[in-house]
């Protein structure tokens, strides 16, 4: 769903323009635009952060790197890339739950969670996370209780985040690719909390 | 600078847009804008750049437009202010290809 200014068509051929001429002057190649728009849309994604996380869950001493130098230990994992250059992360904790926006534009960790939803890039929640934060995650169905101290950070251009969840109860056996699986791309940015695994249905019965 | 952009505490912006189960792009024109700034801001322009020219935005205009509309005016005003096409040429090509459709 796009709420555009302008109609939709007239937007589609001022892009179609623009291509056309930009791709007869050289200035931009058909099969890099196709080779950016397939990586965003397939490759790079949510799974890379949560491979992060995964590690930091079963692996103490990579995740005190992590929460020291975020930059660094994301490096190990070969997952630095545009627009994640420089990354700090935060950890949930049962005292506290950490947000994160960018009230200037949408500044994100794109090549940790792919590109944003958005709602991320919403003027709402760009104007809202930083002034009422819990009415905020209420609407994203997150209940913060009144003793857990909300820490909001606002993203800048050279300076993305990553929130570091807290591990679901009653995933000690799992494995580090399992935990991975659990991990959503809401709960990286703190606008959710990771569920435990769904037990299988016949013990559910 | 102190414009629209800077929205931190700013009130009556209404509920957040959730959308689930939400596609990377909604439609072929937003894939298109984000390739072409993605491989124009890696060798024509640095990103800085690219943000202050969608903050150069006219406020009433930055407010009514979505995401990518935003992106596609940044662009616009990069490729022409670094003279890789002029305006002239943006509308001429768009009047070619209304008139082939």
């Amino acid at each position: 769903m796009v709420h555009t200014h302008r109609p939709e068509s007239d937007i589609a051929l001022r892009v179609k323009a623009i291509e056309s001429l930009l791709v007869e002057k050289g200035i931009v190649d058909p099969a890099t635009l196709d080779t950016i728009i397939d990586a965003y849309e397939h490759r790079i994604g949510p799974h890379n952060g949560a491979r992060i996380v995964a590690k930091a869950w079963v692996d103490p001493d990579y995740k005190q790197r992590l929460l020291t130098d975020g930059t660094s230990a994301i490096a190990e994992l070969n997952l630095t890339g545009f627009s994640s250059e420089h990354m700090i992360v935060v950890e949930n904790t049962p005292q506290v739950h950490n947000l994160i926006v960018c009230t200037l534009c949408s500044c994100y960790p794109w090549a940790i969670l792919g590109l944003p939803p958005t709602w991320y890039k919403s003027f709402a929640y760009r104007s809202r996370a930083v002034i009422e934060p819990r009415k905020v995650l209420q609407e994203f169905g997150l209940d913060i209780p009144d003793d857990v101290e909300i820490r909001v950070w606002d993203s800048n251009a050279d300076l993305r985040y990553l929130v570091l969840p807290e591990r679901p109860a009653g995933t000690e056996g799992l494995s580090e690719a399992a935990l991975a699986g659990l991990v959503t791309r809401n709960a990286m940015i703190g606008t959710a909390q990771v569920q435990p695994p769904e037990p299988p249905s016949t013990l559910a019965a | 600078m102190n414009g629209p952009h800077d929205m931190g505490g700013m009130h009556g912006m209404g509920p957040i847009p959730i959308e689930p189960d939400e596609p990377v792009f909604h439609t072929e024109w937003e894939a298109k804008v984000f390739a072409m700034s993605f491989a124009t801001f890696c060798h024509f322009f640095p990103v800085d750049e690219t943000r202050h020219a969608s903050e150069r935005m006219p406020p009433g205009d930055y407010l009514s437009s979505a995401y990518y509309e935003r992106w596609l005016y940044a662009l616009e005003l990069l490729i022409t202010e670094h003279n890789l096409v002029t305006p002239a040429e943006i509308e001429q090509r768009m009047a070619e290809l209304a008139q082939g459709e």
